[in-house]
Parts: structure tokens; C-alpha cells; sequence
């Protein structure tokens, strides 16, 4: 019997979160791999907004920096647990991408980069701005989620590297299995659908807007939870979550890797995760190196890493 | 009341002459290769670093400036041809990568080549400031708006009145048709980057005197031209003068009288609002999408 390829890009995912931990000497690695699979989480994102419906965003930081201060301000303001509050930053992310989606996802291409861009500069300069509440560029501290505390009252203790890359992975896990399964569904096909072509689609009777706003909504939904549980892993934030860098930082994952499959756009958020890590003997040169490597895979493997490697793959065996 | 007014006015015209400059930079390469450079920013940045270093080297500041924009201006054809022509007809998103890419490449180089330090150039013709019905405003600022004044009267010759300048013209209509008539598209499209990257050179060594130069000063400056040529509309020269002055006057005055905080914020504003309600910019024209 075949897999299906859902399934198979599952275990795959399952497997390499299992095994990794085996080859992992330090708590360094726990912390860089636990980075990898937040940044995961957040490009499974975009791979549905881009990879599936074709529309370009250059402002996702501002719903991950939404996100990472719901978890920072929540708890002080209103009460609420850190775990509570990650629910509230998705909540509101998710609102206020309906809200900005509706306009201005009628725009194409460079428009809507741009106009995304502004919605994500604005965010980022109210997060800096506003130094009352949000503790200006500094930022402030974040409360612990109380979850690794529990845990070792029940017997299972866990270093913070340890317990935040099983928290990460299994966010990934849980967002890669949802964004597969939205794939192979009605809504997955009409966005597919409008990716080819939002007239025949149209055509068709799939309700463009609509569909778009969705995958804008959902994408949402996943810088945010990203960002709290970045913001809950570091135990601090600062206005540079949702920065116009860390915005070109997701884009850039996803579409490094291949912005057309979950799996690809993992690798790409594990590459780009890594490399600062590998280049840091290189010290200096670290952004030229992030740079030449940016422009010559796009030119050169124009699909990605992970399908672009594949496609050399397959037509040297034919 | 009116004399503050006309302080802001001139430091907006004189900030917005700049965002003008840049923002046809983004035309003027759009318009060839229907292609958006986020490294824009990036040649303001090349053009004032380069002169701060070319005087260091003892050159004089004329043919040090002129250096610079030359410099530039290789590096620009060098981008086009390196990156940009072979990934013709790359998805747009993929065209957003290797420009910024490409801006954070020159970034990197710039900070192993010229260091990290924050550098300023001497103004042109002194730092005595001149009144005028009770504002003041620095020679420099004359020279930064007479620059971009001679800047725009130039290309706008060189497209009414040049063959070359027709065809380029031409190739930003139907790059098939232009072909066809015998138009080296290819070479009008390296011309563009040419002369764009030569024009936000241009730009980063007139405002450099007025706001200092580092190796960081490109993404900003690329955000806010961008910004002004949407607002004129995309591909439109006319577009890319009005826009830029308009929200250099528009930023010059938030920050006067209502929150410099938010000065920065004043761009992406306009550009959400007016991109809702008018989706091609002011004098951008209505495209209708042929299946």
C-alpha cells in the first residue's frame, strides 16, 4: 500500500523531530532546534497564503509581534495564564487580519507586498512607540507559561532546551498536519484554484475574496502562535519581532526552501535558522554570505531548495 | 503660526526631493523590466558612502561625488546583469528575494570594506543659513531640491526628445512590440538600472551632508521612496515627483504638529488607505486582468 502524501510528509516530519535529539550534545542544540521548529510553525504560514494561494505578504512579524506581546502583556494587564493569553494574541490577530485582509488583499502582487509591509511597519512602530505599555525598544519580560514547572511535579523533569523543543516541535507537528489536511480539502483546492487563476476560478464559482481572506487569516493565526511561543521560550520581547527583517526573514524561509510544500518550507526555515549559527566564525561576513546565498538560489533552483534539488534529482535519472 | 508653517514646508520639500529622487529610481526600473528593487535604498547608500571615502582618499569633493554615482551606476548594470536578467520571468516573490538579497549583500560589503562607523559630508557651499519670510533653510536643502529639479528636467528630455529615450519608452509599453520594432530591449533595460542606480547615488550624496551616511541608511530611505511611488502610482515619473513631495510635506508636518514619534508612520498610512480606496495610485492607470 501507498502512502498518501500527507502521511508520508508526516512521518517524515515525525521521524526527523524524533531521531534529532539522539545527536544533540548540548543544550545549544535544544535551543537552536526548538528555534527551527517555531520558525517552522511560522512559515507553515505563509506556505498556505503563498505556496497555496499565491498572495504575497511582507508584513506577517507584525501578527507574530501581536502575538509575542498578547503573551507579554496579558498576564500583567488582564490576568490572564501565559497559555490563555497565546489564545487571546491569536484571537486578535486573527481579527485584525480579517479587518486589514478585506481591503487589501484586492491588491496584486507588489501592491499587496507593500501594502502588507506598511500594515507590519505600522505594528511594530506602535510596539515601539507606545513605551508606557509596551516598554519601548527594550522591551519587557514575558511570565513563564508554568507548563515545565507542572511537568516536573508529575515526575517528568526537562532541562528549558529540552522542554521547549518538544513544545516546538509538537506546535510544528500539530501545523503541518492542519495545513495538509486543509490542503486536500474544498478550501486547499479553491485556493489552488485561484492561485492558477483568480478569473477561471471565479468563473468556476469559488468566491475569491472569500478564499483569499482565509488563507490571509489562517497564515495569521500562525505567525502569531509563533511569536507567543517565542515570546514564552525567551522569556522577553522586544519591537523586533515584528520588524520589516523578520517579515523578509519568513518570506525568505519559505520560499528558500519551496514555498509549495510544507516539508520544503521547513528545510528552509531550518537552513536559514542555521546558517547564522555556522556563519558566526565567519563573523564579518555573515550578510554577505545570507545575500549571495539568497539571490543564487532564486535564480538558480527558482522552486526552492528541497523541489528544485528533486527536479535536478529526477531528470538526471531519466 | 505662518512662519513655523513655512518651516516645514521647506524641510518636507527638501526631505520629499529626495523620496522624488528615489522613488524614480523604482520607476525608471519598473518600467524596463517590470521588476521592483528592494535594493534601491542601497544605491543612496553606495552613492553617499563612496564620496565620504573618495575625500577621505584626498580627492576633491566634485570628482569624488562623481566617482561614486559612476561607481554606482557599474554596480547597478552589474546587478542586471548578474541577477536579474537571468531570472527572467522568476515569480514575483522570487524577484523580491534576490533584490533584497542583493541589499543585504552590498549591506555586508560595505561594513567589511568601510566599516560600521556613522560618516558625514561637508555641506556643498557652507552651513550659513538663509532666511526667507521667517524660516530659515540651509544651502544645502536648496541643493538638494535644485538637484532633483535638474534630475527630473533631464530624464524628462531624454524621454521626449532622445531615440534612446523613446525606445526605453517603448520597452516599458510591450517589450514584445518594442522587439519587434527593432529595440535592443536588453540594452534598455541594463540603461535603466544604469541610470537608476546613478540617480539614488545622486540622491545619497545630496542629502548626506543633512542626515549622515552609514552602511544602514539604505532600507529606510528604499521604504519610503517605494512608498511615494506607489502613492504617485507605479511606472509614472510625474507620479514618482508628486508623490515624494507630497509625503516628505506630509511627514514634515506630522512631525510638527502632531507626533515625531509617528513621522515614520505617516508612508505606510497613506499607502494603506490610499491603495484601499484608489488600488493604482494616484496617476497609476487601470489595468484589466485578460485571461
Amino acid at each position: 500500500m501507498r502512502l498518501s502524501h500527507k502521511y508520508s510528509a508526516l512521518l517524515v516530519l515525525l521521524a526527523v523531530v524524533a531521531v534529532a535529539p539522539l545527536f544533540f550534545p548540548s543544550s545549544y542544540y535544544y535551543r537552536v532546534a526548538s528555534l527551527v521548529c517555531v520558525n517552522g510553525l511560522a512559515v507553515i504560514g505563509i506556505v498556505i497564503l503563498t505556496g497555496y494561494a499565491g498572495q504575497i505578504s511582507l508584513g506577517h512579524a507584525g501578527f507574530a509581534g501581536i502575538g509575542a506581546y498578547a503573551c507579554a502583556l496579558a498576564p500583567v494587564h488582564l490576568g490572564l495564564h501565559p497559555g490563555a493569553a497565546l489564545v487571546l494574541g491569536a484571537l486578535v490577530s486573527a481579527g485584525l487580519a480579517f479587518l486589514v485582509g478585506r481591503p487589501i488583499l484586492r491588491l496584486k502582487g507588489y501592491y499587496l507586498g507593500v501594502a502588507s509591509l506598511g500594515f507590519g511597519i505600522l505594528v511594530s512602530m506602535v510596539l515601539t512607540n507606545e513605551s508606557a505599555i509596551t516598554g519601548g525598544p527594550d522591551g519587557m519580560q514575558v511570565a513563564d507559561l508554568g507548563l515545565r514547572g507542572w511537568l516536573a511535579g508529575i515526575g517528568l523533569r526537562l532541562t528549558t532546551g529540552q522542554f521547549w523543543y518538544f513544545v516546538n516541535a509538537l506546535a510544528m507537528l500539530i501545523g503541518a498536519w492542519l495545513a495538509l489536511n486543509l490542503n486536500e480539502r474544498a478550501t486547499g483546492r479553491a485556493l489552488r484554484a485561484l492561485h492558477g487563476s483568480e478569473t477561471a476560478a471565479a468563473t468556476v464559482g469559488i468566491d475569491v475574496a472569500r478564499a483569499k481572506l482565509s488563507a490571509f487569516v489562517i497564515s495569521a493565526v500562525y505567525a502569531s502562535v509563533a511569536g507567543s511561543l517565542l515570546a514564552l521560550q525567551n522569556r522577553l520581547v522586544t519591537p523586533d519581532i515584528a520588524g520589516y527583517m523578520h517579515s523578509i526573514e519568513m518570506v525568505t524561509m519559505a520560499v528558500l526552501g519551496g514555498v509549495g510544500s510544507v516539508l520544503g518550507a521547513i528545510f528552509g526555515a531550518a537552513v536559514l535558522t542555521l546558517l547564522p549559527q555556522v556563519l558566526t566564525a565567519f563573523d564579518q561576513y555573515e550578510q554577505i554570505a545570507l545575500g549571495l546565498i539568497m539571490m543564487l538560489v532564486m535564480i538558480y533552483l527558482r522552486q526552492g531548495i528541497v523541489p528544485g534539488l528533486l527536479a535536478l534529482i529526477r531528470g538526471r535519472g531519466t | 503660526m505662518m512662519s513655523d508653517f513655512l518651516q516645514f514646508a521647506v524641510s518636507g520639500v527638501t526631505v520629499g526631493a529626495v523620496y522624488a529622487l528615489i522613488a524614480l529610481g523604482f520607476t525608471l526600473i519598473y518600467n524596463a523590466s517590470d521588476v521592483v528593487n528592494f535594493a534601491q535604498g542601497e544605491f543612496v547608500m553606495l552613492g553617499g558612502m563612496g564620496t565620504v571615502f573618495a575625500l577621505q582618499a584626498g580627492l576633491p569633493l566634485p570628482l569624488a561625488a562623481l566617482i561614486a554615482v559612476m561607481g554606482t551606476a557599474m554596480i547597478g548594470i552589474a546587478f542586471n546583469k548578474l541577477a536579474i536578467e537571468r531570472a527572467r520571468n522568476a515569480p514575483i516573490v522570487s524577484l523580491i528575494i534576490i533584490t533584497i538579497g542583493a541589499s543585504i549583500f552590498l549591506q555586508g560589503v560595505v561594513q567589511v570594506v568601510f566599516g560600521k562607523g556613522i560618516h558625514r559630508l561637508p555641506a556643498f557651499s557652507g552651513d550659513e543659513p538663509l532666511r526667507l519670510l521667517g524660516a530659515t533653510i540651509t544651502p544645502q536643502s536648496l541643493w538638494v531640491i535644485g538637484g532633483a529639479l535638474v534630475v527630473f528636467a533631464a530624464l524628462y528630455l531624454f524621454f521626449t526628445r532622445t531615440i534612446t529615450g523613446l525606445a526605453v519608452l517603448a520597452t516599458a509599453n510591450n517589450r514584445f512590440a518594442a522587439r519587434l520594432a527593432g529595440i535592443d530591449t536588453d540594452f534598455m533595460m541594463t540603461l535603466s538600472f544604469g541610470v537608476s542606480a546613478a540617480i539614488g547615488a545622486l540622491a545619497g550624496v545630496l542629502i548626506s551632508p543633512i542626515t549622515l551616511t552609514s552602511y544602514q541608511v539604505g532600507v529606510p530611505l528604499a521604504l519610503k521612496g517605494f512608498a511615494a511611488a506607489m502613492l504617485g502610482g507605479m511606472g509614472n515619473p510625474k507620479g514618482a515627483l508628486v508623490g515624494g513631495v507630497l509625503l516628505g510635506v506630509l511627514e514634515a508636518m506630522t512631525a510638527g504638529y502632531l507626533s515625531s514619534h509617528y513621522k515614520d508612520a505617516v508612508a505606510f498610512i497613506v499607502i494603506l488607505v490610499l491603495l484601499s480606496v484608489k488600488p493604482q495610485g494616484l496617476f497609476g492607470l487601470r489595468t484589466v486582468n485578460r485571461v
